[in-house]
């Protein structure tokens, strides 16, 4: 299968590969996809609580070179961004930048649930943090 | 050492010089029509063709008389089975097949099921061989026919065929294998496995593409086979068609050398099979063999490097050719039939490389392979989430999964 140049240059360099820690109250998780099928892509973003833009994003993903260079693709646009931006994402904006033929548009489908697994699991962190906070407002975090 | 590496052997493999400068003089000179009876150039190609017979014949501990020449081993596989179905559809409908088989054999089952006949397919053990005891269990008094192959394609196992040949001469029950991968690398000899129809391709034994043959059993028993291909009444009746020559010779060509270089072709590629794999095991870890290590082909290895998904492996050798059994790298999107045959989980098949090792793989290159394979294996298994997550004490088969 012939890759686009844009696929090998997400392959062969991908962007912001690695880890945020997933406990941060301002990092959200999002792990989308299976191994039985073949791919499995984690994309975490950090947030700032204050603007509600997306600071930072990471991702690590086992799959094939689409779905590497879909999930690189997607933390490179999702820096910068608002919540809201990121969430406008759609996968045929990454086959469209990516020029991912039609047996690969899963991957990007993939990455646009990866985005917003990741979003939404930050969001909880914010709701469930408040439900503590309110519960307990003295409770101490421990160092 | 020259790139692109070919480490790919169990899918062609390139035809022998020798057996080129043998065909040539058949597409030009001698170009007879080998079923011409009346002159000198029908002469010559019949000539040839009954030498290439022979060759053939010798490779298998056969009798001349008992190679029918095809187009290849799939056309083989089909003559042999539908034509045994159909020859003998008075005794039974029964066939014993195998769930890891070529799909020559299994989509041919598959059609004379939808013609009504039944189809029983045997499953395979962790090791990827069939069990003799479910074979013993599978054939009823209407069993006419037991196809199961010699080597495995994807995995390089070898089937117990010595003894599923005794099973099925003790039961009266004709025995065909497919035995593209094995000869010509190991030793097969059609009395002492008690094969009734044994398939064979020139161009996995480094003969030309488009030409095989049918071993078909003449005595002890005799076996008849109902012609697929109608025509001029070519090969006994059994596959009309004008003789391809230049492609007999060549296959002939192709089996005299195998016969004469097994030995020791065999324990070289044996040696550097088993250098592949110590240099895999030594560099990385959660690598997983697949099938027998034992009952295999001298020349094959296929592993699974767990948590890199095999298309993506591929991309980062793109200077070796192998395969994988990755979905993504076939066009049904599903990964190989025949290692989730094994039982090891999706997740492995979607990990798998085969390697082919053949006449020409030095042992240069199997370094070579070793080294670039090893670097993309970590630099992926660096990306890999389910890496990283072993690497925390996460046991995998207990995540929940979404799956698409």
């Amino acid at each position: 299968m012939a890759y686009s140049d844009k696929v090998i240059d997400h392959y062969e360099n991908p962007r912001n590969v690695g880890s945020l820690p997933k406990d941060d109250a301002n990092v959200g998780t999002g792990l989308v996809g299976a191994p039985e099928c073949g791919d499995v892509m984690k994309l975490q973003v950090k947030i700032n609580p204050e603007t509600g833009v997306i600071d930072d994003a990471k991702f690590k993903t086992f799959g094939c070179g689409s779905a590497i260079a879909s999930s690189s693709l997607a933390t490179e646009w999702l820096k910068g961004k608002t919540v809201d931006q990121a969430l406008a994402i759609k996968n045929t904006d990454i086959v469209n930048e990516l020029a991912l033929p039609p047996v690969k548009i899963h991957c990007s489908v993939l990455a646009e649930d990866a985005i917003k697994a990741a979003i939404a699991d930050y969001q909880k962190k914010r709701e469930d943090g408040k439900a503590v906070v309110l519960a307990d407002a003295h409770a101490q975090p421990t160092a | 050492m020259k790139l692109p590496i070919y480490m790919d052997y169990h899918a062609t493999t390139p035809v022998d010089p020798r057996v080129l400068e043998a065909m040539l003089p058949y597409f030009t000179e001698h170009f007879g029509n080998a079923a011409s009876r009346n002159h000198s150039f029908g002469w010559a190609a019949e000539e040839a063709v009954e030498v290439a017979r022979k060759q053939v014949a010798d490779l298998l501990g056969a009798n001349p008389k008992e190679v029918i020449f095809t187009s290849g081993a799939t056309e083989s596989n089909n003559l042999a089975i539908k034509g045994a179905a159909e020859m003998y559809r008075e005794k039974g409908n029964h066939i014993i097949t195998c769930v890891i088989e070529h799909k020559a054999v299994i989509d041919t089952c598959k059609k004379l099921e939808k013609l009504g006949a039944r189809v029983t397919y045997l499953p395979v053990q962790k090791d990827g061989r069939i069990s003799l005891d479910e074979l013993r269990a599978a054939i009823t008094d209407k069993t006419i026919l037991i196809s199961i192959m010699t080597a495995n394609n994807e995995i390089g196992v070898l089937q117990p065929v010595a003894e599923i040949g005794a099973i099925a001469k003790e039961k009266g029950i004709l025995f065909h294998t497919d035995a593209v991968q094995a000869a010509g690398k190991v030793p097969f000899d059609v009395n002492q496995v008690k094969a009734d129809l044994v398939s064979i391709s020139a161009h996995k034994m480094y003969g030309p593409k488009g030409v095989g043959a049918l071993f078909v059993r003449r005595r002890n028993p005799r076996v008849l086979l109902a012609e697929q291909i109608s025509g001029g009444g070519h090969e006994r009746g059994m596959r009309s068609g004008t003789l391809n020559v230049p492609g007999i010779v060549g296959l002939g060509k192709a089996a005299a050398i195998c016969q004469v270089e097994m030995a020791a072709e065999t324990a070289r590629l044996r040696a550097l099979r088993d250098r592949l794999n110590t240099q895999f095991h030594k560099n990385l870890d959660e690598i997983y063999v697949n099938g027998s290590m034992e009952h295999r082909l001298p020349h094959s290895l296929n592993i699974s490097f767990a948590y890199v998904e095999g298309e993506s492996l591929l991309m980062g050798i793109n200077d070796v050719a192998v395969s994988s059994g990755s979905a993504c790298t076939s066009a049904s999107l599903e990964p190989s039939y025949v290692l989730k045959a094994l039982g090891a989980g999706d997740d492995l098949a979607h990990s798998s490389i085969r390697f082919g090792l053949g006449r020409w793989t030095t042992e240069e290159e199997v370094d070579y392979v070793v080294e670039k394979l090893t670097n993309v294996v970590r630099r992926l298994r660096e990306m890999s989430p389910l890496y990283e997550m072993v690497k925390e004490g996460v046991d995998l088969s207990k995540m929940q999964w979404v799956a698409h």
